[in-house]
């Protein structure tokens, strides 16, 4: 089981308020994101419900049971470090074993579980070499493995991904949501990539200034942004706003359309605009406007466009798709 | 490191390199090889090179004068004993500072750091006569406690710039692990601190060895470190510099060879992280 | 990506220095051990600095003599008079001037280009590495008997001999020349100290930086001037200040060469307060001298705590 919820939880420095008034419940076996920029919070969100540090207010729940005055390594959580945190003397059975080895488990059985470990993450044939003889991916193999081996109720990753190449980065991902999913254990991940969010979450939590602004799934953040902050986080290219003139016609004050919902009309027909760049990317063609009074558009087209910067483009937005704010940047719900 | 370089720069730097490095080294080379002479060969001129008579009974005859070996252990005892008591002190403080620091850590660390800073002469006079009637003149004791002391910030600072580096990370990672501190401090932090308190024993070691401000001032005979030993050949009479190159070369060889191996420390420790 | 507004950004900043204090915040059961494991040192270092000082203030307003000790009186600041206008204060105070000017004159001018030397490609760079280091291994009272006599020395000397090989007078230097005697020892103890610290500083110097102002068409020397002499600033002001406060108080050497003669010519301000304290057994004056020496050497430290605090992170 691994049921985690927060309760009006508060984290504060001094007088610098990191964490306001948490709430949120995660399920167990739930894959869950917590994304926002960086300073957001969201480290801090994960570090207090590991235990490493202590929360200033509200309470923290695991499998209903209140954890804040639990010191970490009874919490029943593992945690896979930004820099793996591996221990650089020990070797990579001694890395995963550490953790068994201080609950006195018995050695055959610490082995056991190791050797059980590390086959499922391909570490078999390191287990015998230090950290710092593995190249980047099988340190983060080696840190995935400390945190599986203690089957836990819960792993908790704070941006693990973050120190590896893109194409392994890529790779990486696949094998951590196929590893969940297999462990059907409730995981906790911490990113500021938001395509790392969309793709590996169940559930996402923006985080924005110690605030949580929406939780939901992914395609509920992209379709249905509650406000200005997640409607731009979300999404790349990211959302286009058109304040002003345009939007006080609809009666609002801002509206909001995504790059791929602008479609490039025939002439004389919607938004008048002039491509000021077209990146060809060959499956999608990405074009910046400059739209006069709306400002500058992106509009992403799929497939190829033979548009070249200088040209006069009209763009007509998808209505069904238009997402509108009032002025304090909350959207409105029009049906 | 990658510049390419062409191989007659490489011959003029490597010349010009080792023809310093030697005129600097030439002392110690120079003592080294008057501790084989004869005292005749030693004080010939012109001087003697190689081609003298290779003699090892200097060595003999400042092994025979048993408070050679005397000297030699209270420098053993005394640069020993201050540094690992000064360790004992350190190892806990520095972890302290590095691992639970407060908004106060670096003002207590600037200010150990200013203690180190007081010249020993200023507090000569009450150091002298505290020790005299507490009965600590020329005992081991006495110079054990002061050397102690006036290392400890080097020691606190090196600890605290190794302890600093461990990443804290590691220790979450221990904890999250179940480690209790205690378990935490066993199989975690010292495992990986053992080569900074390695090298800050040794560097540290090598600071008491060489100190020559107290022990001079201190101690006279019972308890007279290898320092001492050797300012008494500062006055002799007759022929006594293949001697006095034996003994210097006995008591300065160990340490250089040490000094050796705590190059880069001596850089951490002496500048107080100031230089990296 | 990250779609901050100005609002959003500053408020960010603010959390990037909360969050850097959380590495820094542990738990309360940490802050509570880590109070108990410092006590000990700081109360000791504590006692270490006051009470020793304490009495040295007390000691110096006092007219107390050891070969007199039973008739003391309390005489104000009649010592600090004393001293202060003591022709051998003057005469020492110019000496321990002249001393740590001219051994960090000598240390930063060889030192410099010598570190470069050893930035460079050289065969066997670690041997000459520990040459070079090895002087600073050497106990004090070794290095100023070796040099005293092994290579000082008038008549049988190494210099003597080098001397005569050009056809000059060998110097008598402890007669002739005893200060610059002196210097030339510390210089040589303190030479590859300045030179490991500089050599340190270069090799952190940025590769690509330089290679950077390759392509500028920097010339080697203006690369030297404009890049690696500012960035040796540091380094060398760091040293100057470490040299000076262990140069103020120089000590063995002097002890085991000249005893400060002859006459005056070698005693710096430690060895007279030596002299006076266990020679002439003049503890209130030696006091009063005491005093002035950790004043001067306070100069000097508020300079280099201040460098040193500066990039110290906690």
């Amino acid at each position: 089981m691994g049921q985690i919820t927060l309760q009006g939880v508060r984290k504060s420095f001094g007088p610098v308020n990191i964490i306001k008034d948490a709430n949120l419940d995660i399920e167990n076996g739930s894959f869950v994101v917590f994304v926002g920029p960086s300073g957001c919070g969201k480290t801090t969100l994960l570090r207090l419900i590991a235990g490493l540090e202590d929360v200033t207010g509200g309470q923290i729940l695991i499998d209903g049971r209140n954890v804040v005055d639990v010191p970490p390594a009874k919490r029943g959580l593992s945690m896979v470090f930004q820099s793996y945190a591996l221990y650089p003397h020990m070797s990579v059975r001694g890395n995963i074993a550490f953790g068994l080895k201080m609950a006195g488990l018995p050695r055959p059985e610490i082995n056991r579980k190791v050797e059980a470990a590390a086959a499922t993450l391909n570490l078999t044939p390191y287990l015998d070499r230090k950290p710092r003889e593995l190249s980047g991916g099988q340190r983060q193999r080696v840190a995935i493995g400390r945190a599986i081996v203690r089957e836990p109720k819960a792993f908790l990753f704070d941006e693990p991904l973050s120190n590896l190449d893109a194409a392994l980065r890529v790779q990486m991902r696949l094998e951590v949501t196929k590893l969940q999913k297999q462990l059907a254990t409730t995981a906790v991940y911490v990113t500021h990539d938001q395509v790392e969010a969309m793709t590996m979450a169940d559930k996402i939590v923006v985080l924005n200034a110690g605030r949580i602004e929406q939780y939901g799934s992914p395609l509920e953040l992209y379709e249905h942004p509650a406000n200005l902050f997640v409607a731009g986080f979300i999404g790349s290219p990211k959302m286009n706003f058109v304040p002003g003139e345009v939007a006080g016609e609809a009666g609002v004050a801002i509206i909001g359309i995504r790059p791929e919902h602008l479609k490039i009309g025939k002439d004389g027909d919607g938004w008048p605009g002039r491509v000021s760049v077209a990146e060809h990317l060959g499956s999608d063609t990405f074009l910046y406007v400059e739209g006069g009074k709306l400002g500058t558009l992106t509009v992403r087209y799929v497939g190829e466009l033979s548009l070249r910067a200088g040209d006069r483009v009209w763009l007509t937005p998808d209505p069904a798709r238009m997402h509108r704010f009032n002025k304090e940047g909350s959207v409105i719900r029009t049906s | 490191m990658a510049r390419k370089v062409t191989s007659r720069h490489v011959w003029m730097s490597t010349a010009a390199a080792w023809l310093f490095g030697f005129l600097i080294f030439l002392p110690i080379l120079w003592m080294f090889l008057a501790s084989f002479k004869s005292e005749l060969d030693a004080f010939a001129m012109p001087p003697k090179f190689l081609f003298f008579h290779w003699t090892t009974e200097n060595y003999a005859t400042v092994q025979q004068r048993s408070d050679y070996v005397h000297h030699a252990l209270n420098s053993i005892i005394i640069a020993g004993g201050s540094t690992l008591i000064a360790m004992l002190i350190a190892v806990p403080a520095a972890w302290s500072m590095a691992f639970s620091p407060t908004k106060r850590t670096k003002d207590v660390l600037l200010w150990m750091l200013s203690t180190k800073m007081m010249p020993p002469v200023g507090v000569l006079v009450p150091i002298y006569l505290v020790y005299r009637d507490f009965g600590l003149l020329d005992s081991r004791a006495g110079l054990v406690l002061i050397l102690c002391l006036g290392n400890l910030p080097i020691v606190i600072w090196m600890l605290f710039t190794y302890f600093k580096e461990i990443p804290k990370d590691i220790l979450e990672a221990a904890r999250m692990d179940g480690a209790t501190i205690g378990r935490e401090l066993v199989y975690v932090l010292t495992p990986m601190a053992i080569p900074g308190l390695a090298s800050t024993l040794l560097l540290n070691f090598i600071l008491a060895w060489n100190e020559a401000f107290w022990t001079l001032n201190l101690s006279t005979l019972e308890a007279a470190p290898l320092t001492v030993f050797i300012a008494s050949y500062s006055s002799p009479e007759g022929l006594f510099w293949a001697k006095l190159s034996a003994a210097s070369t006995l008591a300065i060889a160990p340490i250089i060879i040490l000094g050796w191996f705590t190059q880069r420390q001596l850089v951490r420790g002496l500048t107080f992280g100031a230089v990296k | 990506m990250e779609p901050l507004g100005r609002q959003e950004a500053a408020m960010t900043t603010q959390q990037v220095i909360a969050t850097q204090q959380t590495q820094v915040v542990a738990t309360e059961q940490t802050q509570v051990l880590g109070r108990a494991l410092l006590s000990p040192a700081v109360v000791l270092l504590f006692i270490w600095m006051i009470v020793p000082l304490a009495m040295t203030i007390y000691f110096s307003t006092l007219h107390y003599t050891l070969m007199d000790s039973e008739n003391w009186s309390f005489v104000g600041l009649e010592n600090f008079r004393y001293f202060l206008t003591d022709p051998a204060f003057l005469t020492s105070l110019q000496n321990t001037l002249v001393l740590v000017g001219s051994v960090l004159a000598i240390t930063i001018l060889l030192g410099t280009p010598l570190a470069l030397l050893l930035d460079q490609p050289v065969i066997g760079r670690s041997v000459v590495r520990l040459m070079v280091i090895a002087p600073f291994f050497v106990m004090p009272t070794v290095s100023a008997l070796v040099w005293k006599n092994l290579l000082m020395h008038p008549v049988s000397g190494l210099f003597a001999w080098i001397a005569n090989l050009f056809g000059l007078t060998p110097i008598d230097w402890f007669n002739d020349a005893p200060m610059l005697a002196v210097i030339l020892i510390v210089a040589w103890q303190w030479l590859p100290f300045a030179t490991l610290i500089l050599l340190t500083a270069l090799q952190s110097q940025d590769e690509e930086q330089k290679e950077a102002a390759e392509m500028d068409g920097a010339s080697a020397l203006s690369t030297f001037i404009y890049l690696t002499l500012p960035h040796l600033a540091r380094p060398i002001t760091v040293v100057v200040l470490i040299e000076t406060i262990f140069l103020l108080t120089v000590f063995a050497e002097i002890f085991v060469t000249t005893g400060g003669g002859p006459g005056l010519q070698t005693t710096n301000i430690a060895f007279l307060i030596y002299s006076q304290a266990l020679i002439q057994f003049d503890v209130g004056n030696a006091s009063a001298g005491g005093l002035v020496a950790v004043v001067i050497a306070n100069i000097v430290a508020f300079f280099l705590v201040r460098i040193i605090g500066r990039n110290l992170e906690v």
